[in-house]
C-alpha cells in the first residue's frame, strides 16, 4: 500500500511523463488550485502551458476543529491543467488513476455533470465530477472564461482530492487515519492545525483588523493597476504583485465569512469588490503578454 | 432502401439533456430525409453517443424542373436579351409564359438532384451542430464549433460507406469506440450490419431500453420504485449493471428522510424496504460495469455511504447544540434575495401574515404563531447546509427532537409543500397556514421589487407558489379570501387571477368560459369559487340554462346601450300587467327563494327557471318604451336581475351555441 507522499509522487510522475511543468504550490492562502497564477493567469492569452502541482486549499468556513473525519479547514489538492485540452485528455486522465495502482476494469468510474463557476473569479467552465464506486474524487473542467475573458483556448483542468483518493487507496475511514509517510499518519501532520485554525477563523480572528487589511491589499492592488496603465514600458510591470494582492483580498474575505462578519447586504458587494480586481488584473496580464493583439483591439 | 448510420461520439454527455438532444437531431434531418423521399427514422443514444439511424426511398434527390420569369413580353428586345444573357441562354431559347397577369419571357431550367451521399455530406454537419442543447461549450478555441461536450469522433456510413465530412476537427469514418475500461483499445471499423453486436461485445449496450431492462433485472427483491432515478442511471452508463450492498443498521436510528436523501440524491442508489414499507439497511446502485466479482465496488459504496451517514449523524448531533430558537438571529446572515434582505426579515414577517390568517381560520395561533418563526431556522444547520432540498424537513424533524411538540413540527415539516401539483398540501390547518403565508410573502415580496415571472423565466418560481397557494386554499377549504391577504399591487392581483383560472381549468379540468363565468363574480374564497362553478357546471347542461345565459347577455349589451348610470328601484305600479309583471313577480320570488339559503345548484336551477318570463318579455315587451319614465322603469326591472343573479356567476361569460359570448 502506497502511502500519501507516495501517491502524490506517481502522480506528479505521471503528468510529468506527459510534459507537465511540475511546480510547487503557490506560497499564499489559496481557497483553491484554480486561483493560483499557474491557472488563473497561464489560461489567459494562446501561449500552451501544461502544469501539475500540489495546493494546500485554505476554506476556513468548511474547518471542524478536526472532529469530523471528512472535512477540513486545509485539504490538498493536486492541480494539473493542459492547454490546449489534447483530443485524450480523459484517457490520460483515466491512466493517471492506473498509475497510482485503481484497476480499472474492478471499479465504476463514472463521470457526472458538474459545471463549475466562481463569482470571485469572473470564471466559470463546464466539465464533470468524476465518481470512483460512488466516491467523487475528481473536478474535471474544460475552462471557457477567466477574469471576465472568454479563453482563446480551452484548457482543461484537473483537480483531484487527495485526501479522498488516498483514503480509499488506503482504505481508511477518516482522512486522519492516513497514513502520510511510513510511521506518519496524517494527524500526525495536519490535526494541530486543523484544530488551531478552526478556533482561530471561527471565534478568534479580529474582524475589525481583518476588515482594515482587506481594505489595504484592495488599495495597494488598486494603486498598482493605476500605476501599469500609465507606465511607459508595461513589459517589466509587477501585475504578478497586483495579483497577489487580489488573492489576499479572497483569503481576507473567506475568513470574515467564516467568522460570521459580511451581512447580507454587504456579500455581494463584498465578492464584486474582488471580482472587479481579479478582472482587472486579467485584463492586465493579457496586456502585458500580448501587447500586439491589444493594439488591433484598440 | 438506402441505409444511413450516424454516430456522434461525444464525452460524458448530462444525462438529462440526452432525450432532447436526440429529438432535436431528428427534427434537422426530417427536411433532409423528406428530400430523398422519406422513410423511417430511429435514434438512440448512451452518454458517450448519439445514433441516427435511417432507411429512406430515393438514392438521390429528384430533379427539378423550374420556369425563371423574365421581363413581360411587351418590354422590348432588349430587356429580353438582357434576361437571356443573365440567365446564360441565346435569347431563342427563351419562351413565352403565361402567369395569368399578362405574357412573360422565361426560360425553362433544370436542377439536377444531389447523389444522397454528397446532400448528406452538405447537410449533417449543420444537422449536428444545429442539435439544441440547454448549454454548449467550445474545446478547441473561441471560434470553433460549440456543443454540449466535445466530439470525439463521427461515424457516418451511408450503405457502408462512408458519408465525408468534417464537424469540429473531426472527420468522419467508419469506426465508433466501445466502453471506456471494457471495450477494447483504440477505434473499432464496423459495417452497419455490425454495429449493434460490435459494440454489444465491447460492452455498450446501445439501446436505452435494453439499458433499462438490464437494470430492471438486477434489482432485486424489495427496491423502491423510482423512475426518476431509473432514469437518469440509464443515461449515465453503457453497461449497466446492478449492484446490492448494504449499511449497518445503526444508522436506522436516523430519520428515514435524511437516509433516503443521501442514498437517492447524492449517491443515485435504489433504496431497499422491508416488507412493512419501512427502511432496509440495504441499497442498489447501478454500475457502468460487467459485475463485481471481487466485491470491490460493493466495498467502496458502502464506505462512502458509512461516511456520508457519519456526516448526517455528524450533523445531527452538533445541530442539537443549538435549539432551531436560539437560530433566529442567526437568519439576519442569510439572504432571502438580494434585494429583499435576510430570512430573518422574511420570518418575522412570514409570522406576523401567518397569525393574521390563523385568527380567520380558526387556527391555533400560538402553534402558527412559533412555526413559522422557527419555519426557516434549519437553513442554519449543518444538515440543511448539506443537504438542501430536506429544508423544512429537517426543521421538522429537529422542532420534534427539541421538545416543540408535534403541532409545531408538523408545520414546519410540510410548509414547503406542495411542492408541485402533484404533491400534497400539509396534513395539519396549522401546516396550511404557514405555507400559505411563506408563499404569499414570497409573492407579494418580489412582486414589490419587480422580480415577476415572464414568458418562460421564472427563477424565484412564484408561479410554483401562487399554484400551491391555490391549491391549499382550495383543497383544504379555507374559507378566507386569497385578496385579502396579498395587499394592491395590481401585477400581482393579476398574477393570482391567472393562477386561479389555471387551477381551474387545468388541475380541475372545468371548460374555460365556466372558469370566467364564475371568478368574474368572485374569485378570492377558493372553495366557495370551486361550490358555484360546481353547480354551474351540472345545471348548465339542464334546457333551461343556456338560453337564460344569452338572456342575460342580452340585458348586459341592452344595458350597455342604454347608458342611464343608476336606473333606481323598480317602481311596481308603472309595470304592466301581463310578461312585464309576471317577470316582475318571478324575479321577486326568485330573489326570495335565494335569501333563504340553499345550495348553489337549487339556487342556479331557481334562476334557470326565469327563462319562460324572460323569454316571453323580451318577445313581448319593447324596452325602449317613448315614455322615459316607463323606458327607465323596464332598465331598472333588467338591472335588478343582472345585479341580484350574478353573484354566483356571471353569466355573460358563458359560451351559448348562439354565439361567442365574448362578443
Amino acid at each position: 500500500m502506497d502511502s500519501y507522499q507516495e501517491t502524490v509522487f506517481k502522480l506528479k510522475r505521471y503528468w510529468a511523463d506527459r510534459g507537465c511543468i511540475v511546480q510547487e504550490p503557490y506560497d499564499l492562502e489559496l481557497g483553491a488550485g484554480t486561483m493560483a497564477p499557474e491557472t488563473f493567469l497561464r489560461v489567459l492569452g494562446e501561449k500552451p502551458y501544461k502544469a501539475a502541482y500540489v495546493q494546500p486549499s485554505r476554506r476556513p468556513a468548511d474547518g471542524r476543529y478536526g472532529e469530523n473525519p471528512n472535512r477540513l479547514y486545509k485539504h490538498q489538492q493536486l492541480q494539473v491543467i493542459l492547454k490546449p485540452a489534447p483530443a485524450d485528455v480523459i484517457e490520460q486522465y483515466l491512466g493517471s488513476l492506473e498509475a497510482i495502482g485503481i484497476d480499472l476494469v474492478k471499479h465504476d468510474i463514472k463521470l457526472e455533470e458538474d459545471n463549475w463557476e466562481s463569482p470571485t473569479l469572473s470564471a466559470w467552465g463546464v466539465g464533470w465530477q468524476v465518481m470512483l464506486d460512488g466516491l467523487e474524487i475528481t473536478q474535471f473542467t474544460y475552462f471557457q472564461q477567466c477574469g471576465g475573458i472568454d479563453l482563446e483556448v480551452v484548457p482543461a483542468e484537473i483537480t483531484y482530492g487527495l485526501e479522498r483518493i488516498v483514503a480509499f487507496l488506503q482504505d481508511v475511514e477518516s482522512v486522519y487515519d492516513i497514513e502520510w509517510a511510513p510511521g506518519f499518519k496524517y494527524s500526525d501532520v495536519r490535526l494541530a492545525d486543523e484544530q488551531q485554525f478552526s478556533i482561530y477563523n471561527f471565534e478568534m480572528a479580529d474582524v475589525q483588523r481583518l476588515w482594515r487589511l482587506f481594505d489595504e491589499h484592495e488599495g495597494e492592488c488598486k494603486e498598482l493597476l493605476a500605476r501599469f496603465r500609465k507606465a511607459s514600458d508595461q513589459s517589466r510591470f509587477p501585475i504578478l504583485a497586483a495579483y497577489d494582492q487580489v488573492l489576499k483580498c479572497s483569503h481576507l474575505f473567506n475568513l470574515l465569512d467564516a467568522r460570521g462578519a459580511i451581512s447580507v447586504t454587504e456579500r455581494v458587494a463584498v465578492i464584486a469588490r474582488v471580482r472587479k480586481l481579479a478582472t482587472a488584473v486579467a485584463a492586465a496580464w493579457v496586456r502585458q503578454q500580448n501587447p500586439a493583439a491589444e493594439k488591433e483591439v484598440a | 432502401m438506402p441505409d444511413l448510420l450516424l454516430e456522434i461520439g461525444v464525452e460524458e454527455i448530462p444525462d438529462w439533456m440526452i432525450e432532447p438532444a436526440l429529438e432535436s437531431l431528428d427534427s434537422n434531418l426530417a427536411p433532409v430525409m423528406e428530400k430523398l423521399g422519406g422513410g423511417q427514422a430511429w435514434t438512440d443514444a448512451t452518454p458517450r453517443r448519439l445514433v441516427y439511424r435511417s432507411r429512406y426511398t430515393l438514392d438521390k434527390e429528384p430533379d427539378e424542373d423550374t420556369l425563371v420569369q423574365g421581363p413581360s413580353l411587351g418590354a422590348g428586345e432588349k430587356a429580353a436579351a438582357g434576361f437571356a444573357r443573365k440567365m446564360g441562354v441565346a435569347v431563342t431559347e427563351l419562351s413565352p409564359m403565361d402567369t395569368g397577369k399578362g405574357l412573360y419571357f422565361s426560360v425553362r431550367r433544370q436542377t439536377i438532384g444531389l447523389p444522397a451521399r454528397e446532400l448528406l455530406a452538405a447537410a449533417l454537419p449543420a444537422a449536428i451542430a444545429g442539435v439544441q442543447f440547454p448549454k454548449t461549450m467550445h474545446w478547441a478555441a473561441k471560434d470553433g464549433i460549440r456543443f454540449i461536450r466535445p466530439i470525439r469522433w463521427v461515424l457516418a456510413l451511408l450503405d457502408d460507406e462512408i458519408v465525408p465530412f468534417e464537424i469540429g476537427g473531426v472527420a468522419s469514418g467508419d469506426w465508433t469506440y466501445g466502453h471506456r475500461v471494457l471495450g477494447g483499445k483504440g477505434p473499432i471499423h464496423i459495417t452497419i450490419g455490425e454495429y449493434y453486436p460490435m459494440l454489444r461485445e465491447n460492452y455498450v449496450v446501445v439501446r436505452a431500453s435494453d439499458r433499462e431492462s438490464r437494470i430492471r433485472a438486477g434489482l432485486g427483491e424489495g427496491v423502491r420504485p423510482d423512475p426518476e432515478l431509473l432514469k437518469t442511471l440509464v443515461y449515465l452508463t453503457e453497461f449497466p449493471t446492478a449492484i446490492r450492498g448494504s449499511f449497518d443498521p445503526q444508522y436506522l436510528a436516523l430519520p428515514a428522510e435524511i437516509l433516503s436523501t443521501v442514498m437517492r440524491h447524492h449517491q443515485r442508489y435504489f433504496t431497499v424496504e422491508t416488507p412493512a414499507g419501512t427502511l432496509s439497511p440495504e441499497f442498489v446502485t447501478v454500475t457502468n460495469t460487467d459485475g463485481d466479482e471481487d466485491g470491490l465496488i460493493r466495498k467502496g459504496n458502502e464506505r462512502v455511504l458509512r461516511a456520508r451517514f457519519n456526516d448526517a449523524r455528524f450533523f445531527w448531533r452538533v445541530d442539537q447544540q443549538k435549539k432551531l430558537s436560539a437560530r433566529v438571529e442567526d437568519l439576519a446572515k442569510v439572504t432571502f434575495q438580494a434585494k429583499l434582505g435576510s430570512y430573518k426579515e422574511k420570518a418575522e414577517r412570514v409570522q406576523q401574515l401567518a397569525v393574521q390568517i390563523a385568527t380567520r381560520v380558526h387556527a391555533d395561533e400560538n402553534v402558527v404563531s412559533i412555526a413559522a418563526l422557527l419555519s426557516k431556522c434549519d437553513l442554519t444547520t449543518e444538515m440543511v447546509k448539506e443537504f438542501t432540498e430536506l429544508q423544512g424537513i429537517v426543521g421538522g424533524l429537529y422542532a420534534r427532537e427539541q421538545g416543540e411538540g408535534e403541532a409545531v413540527a408538523m408545520a414546519i415539516y410540510d410548509h414547503y409543500k406542495p411542492v408541485s401539483m402533484e404533491d400534497s398540501i400539509p396534513r395539519s390547518l396549522e401546516g396550511q397556514v404557514v405555507a400559505l403565508a411563506d408563499k404569499i410573502d414570497t409573492l407579494r415580496e418580489c412582486f414589490r421589487v419587480g422580480l415577476i415571472p415572464t414568458g418562460s423565466k421564472d427563477p424565484f418560481a412564484l408561479r410554483r407558489a401562487a399554484q400551491g397557494m391555490v391549491k391549499i386554499l382550495a383543497e383544504a377549504k379555507l374559507p378566507v379570501d386569497l385578496f385579502s391577504f396579498v395587499g394592491s399591487n395590481e401585477e400581482l392581483l393579476q398574477f393570482l387571477h391567472e393562477r386561479i383560472a389555471h387551477y381551474l381549468r387545468e388541475v380541475k379540468g372545468f371548460p374555460y368560459d365556466e372558469v370566467n363565468a364564475v371568478t368574474a363574480a368572485k374569485a378570492g374564497v377558493l372553495p366557495d369559487v370551486l361550490d358555484r362553478l360546481t353547480a354551474l357546471h351540472d345545471v348548465r347542461s339542464t334546457p333551461n340554462f343556456e338560453p337564460l345565459a344569452a338572456s342575460f347577455k342580452r340585458i348586459e349589451n341592452i344595458l350597455k346601450q342604454a347608458e342611464v348610470g343608476d336606473t333606481g328601484l323598480v317602481k311596481p305600479e308603472l309595470l304592466a300587467p301581463g310578461p312585464e309583471q309576471d317577470l316582475y313577480h318571478s324575479f321577486l320570488r326568485v330573489r326570495n327563494e335565494m335569501t333563504k339559503g340553499g345550495s348553489y345548484s337549487a339556487k342556479l336551477t331557481s334562476i334557470a327557471s326565469l327563462r319562460p318570463q324572460v323569454d316571453l318579455f323580451f318577445d313581448k315587451i319593447l324596452v325602449n318604451d317613448p315614455d322615459a319614465a316607463i323606458r327607465r322603469n323596464r332598465l331598472a326591472l333588467l338591472a335588478g336581475l343582472l345585479t341580484e343573479f350574478s353573484t354566483i356567476a356571471d353569466f355573460s361569460e358563458i359560451v351559448t351555441q348562439g354565439g361567442n359570448a365574448q362578443n
